[in-house]
């Protein structure tokens, strides 16, 4: 074995050998650096987007702030063409908004937890995997696709067998011969509720699947020894030891819900005035913004930018709470 | 002695339960319903109009026969990749920054609340941002202005997937890397982000599935042409926005083309959403 004989001095070609390294030592410094602090920057600048988001449209709402202040949100009337100066309320749409995801939530909270306890406690093994995949690529397809069905294929079925049933099987009742008044049409609030239904439907399965997957299997089993029925464990057991998770996922989908653009506006029919009848056209803040704003100028515009506002910070508020219910859970779990 | 005459008391309970078991049941069919008829309809009414026009043809002008959708599938692409070429290496990065080198500090966890509410931000918001932040500064609508609003969409779809991939590489390779001399910038390129390839990956590939298909952000930021426009700096044909006035038009050569783009577009959707599950879920198996 070869000793180093470090009292030699070093040669030329060992010099420029150890110069070498330190460059590269000090390269790959310089390189860390760089990469620590780029990649730094691009996290801050998603905090930055966030906040861009937010002052560009204080920026384009402003006008509109200005000149209808609070009276923006009670009023009505949406007349972008007056003169001398347009009336514009936000009521309509902000109504459109709510009652339409509400709607949605009603049709699809019940049937994606009947989904997912299909998918964890009746389904076969090797069926799961594939019906969840298909379940979930519902949320893969476009939104305007949604909206072209919605406006070619459902619009027309719903006015010509669905409504009409429905409207004369509640012709007598009262409150809900309101509600479920005639007459039927192609485009209505009612559409644009079941269309969004479907799209967040995968979102309420894939997250209650997940949470109802961390019941412990022995809570389950010792409801199952002490004689319950499958459906009375779901109830009693698996549901409640869920329930924060699943309000998380349903919040989540309510969000996509408040904020869905073209598939709405293709089937809602673009209407600003509130009607009781939930089978009337309608509009909603997305569907307003989508429709008119290319061909807006002015304070219409600006309306239409404070419609978005008022959008950004609904979704945002509810997103949010979602958020923290879902990392509560996720907290709990890690204890 | 009991048994002869059943409880009704158990009897009413296994009916609640065959009741709610059956609603189960039918809540999958429902589910599962809508997306066969979807699928469904889209191929009947579009694959009339699959033709080596479709490709090679510009969108032709109203209440006329023929043409294609070549200028918009190109400018869909083009806009896709541009958006997805800016958005993903930002995307990238900060999901990098959140598991590697800020993993427990508070501002990690401020930006992966914040992101995850952008994720689910409405994309009509995004567009109207990109309206106030690029087009009216730059004087109009742009094919620039249209792949910056896929990029805002790309890039909390890449941050997520790309901290939750890297969180998943076992500490150990880090540690053996970096007592082997390695500088944390080459642990994380040669050894994180190679262990995580098919996860980063995913992510990119569900984020260009997510933008393919976006409508309204590109509806007040590239607007759409009716010609070869390969220029960023004006309109520039794309899809979505080329199938949303199609439908809106009775003209019925309109209506052909928005079926079969419709088509093409959702096809492509989910084969990219397919694609990516298979990348993600081959390296889970391993």
């Amino acid at each position: 074995m070869a000793t180093i004989d470090t009292t030699q001095p070093l040669t030329q070609a060992e010099q420029s050998e150890s110069l070498s390294r330190a460059q590269v030592l000090r390269s790959m410094k310089r390189g860390d650096i760089v990469f620590e602090n780029l990649s730094k920057l691009a996290a801050i600048s998603v905090l930055l987007l966030l906040g861009g988001i937010i002052i560009s449209l204080f920026i384009g709402a402003w006008p509109a702030i200005k000149t209808y202040g609070f009276d923006f949100l009670t009023t009505q009337r949406w007349a972008p063409s007056l003169k001398p100066q347009p009336i514009l309320g936000a009521l309509g749409p902000i109504y459109g908004t709510l009652v339409s995801s509400f709607l949605a939530m009603v049709i699809a909270v019940p049937v994606g937890l009947g989904i997912s306890i299909f998918l964890t406690e009746l389904c076969p093994h090797a069926l799961r995997r594939p019906i969840s995949i298909a379940i979930e690529l519902l949320a893969g397809i476009p939104s305007i696709i949604y909206g072209m069905w919605g406006f070619f294929v459902l619009g027309p079925f719903l006015a010509e067998s669905f409504q009409p049933a429905v409207i004369s099987f509640f012709a007598d009742v009262p409150v809900l011969n309101v509600i479920f008044a005639g007459p039927a049409s192609n485009l209505s609030l009612f559409n644009a509720s079941l269309i969004l239904a479907i799209m967040v439907l995968p979102f309420i399965t894939a997250i209650s699947r997940d949470v109802f997957a961390t019941v412990p299997t022995v809570l389950k089993e010792a409801a199952y020894g002490a004689g319950c029925t499958t459906w009375e464990v779901v109830w009693n057991v698996v549901i409640p030891y869920t329930r924060v998770g699943v309000i998380g996922g349903v919040m989540l989908a309510l969000g996509r819900a408040l904020g869905e653009t073209m598939a709405v506006a293709f089937v809602i029919g673009n209407a600003f005035k509130i009607q009781a009848s939930i089978f009337a056209p309608a509009t909603t803040i997305s569907a307003a913004i989508a429709s008119e704003f290319a061909e807006s100028d002015g304070l219409h515009q600006s309306s239409l930018i404070l419609l978005g506002l008022l959008l950004f910070v609904l979704t945002f508020c509810v997103l949010a709470m979602a958020r923290m219910m879902l990392m509560r859970l996720e907290r709990n779990q890690g204890k | 002695m009991s048994t002869a005459t059943p409880n009704p008391y158990y009897a009413g309970r296994k009916r609640g339960n065959l009741i709610a078991m059956g609603l189960c049941y039918g809540a999958t069919v429902f589910g599962l319903a809508w997306l066969v008829l979807i699928l469904v309809t889209l191929v009947t009414n579009g694959l009339a109009g699959l033709s080596l026009d479709l490709l090679t043809q510009n969108t032709p002008p109203p209440n006329s026969t023929g043409g294609g959708l070549a200028n918009a599938i190109v400018g869909s692409l083009m806009l896709t990749a541009i958006g997805v070429g800016i958005g993903a290496p930002i995307g990238l990065l900060a999901g990098t920054y959140m598991a590697e080198y800020g993993r427990h500090s508070k501002l990690t966890s401020v930006i992966r609340f914040i992101n995850d509410i952008l994720l689910s931000a409405p994309s009509i918001i995004i567009g109207l941002f990109v309206y106030g932040a690029v087009v009216v500064p730059m004087g109009g609508f742009s094919g620039i202005a249209g792949a910056l609003a896929l990029a805002v969409i790309v890039i909390p779809v890449v941050v997520r997937t790309t901290e939750d991939m890297l969180l998943l590489v076992p500490n150990p390779l880090r540690e053996a890397a970096s007592a082997l001399g390695l500088p944390r910038s080459l642990v994380i390129k040669r050894i994180a982000y190679r262990a995580a390839k098919a996860g980063l990956v995913t992510g990119v590939l569900l984020a260009v599935a997510r933008v393919s298909g976006e409508t309204a952000p590109l509806l007040f930021t590239v607007l759409n042409n009716q010609f070869w426009s390969l220029d960023l700096t004006h309109s520039v044909a794309n899809l979505p926005v080329t199938i949303n006035n199609f439908v809106n038009n009775p003209d019925p050569n309109w209506k052909k083309l928005a079926w079969s783009g419709a088509l093409l577009i959702t096809f492509a959707v989910l084969s990219l959403n397919i694609a990516a599950r298979v990348i993600g879920s081959s390296r889970n198996e391993k």
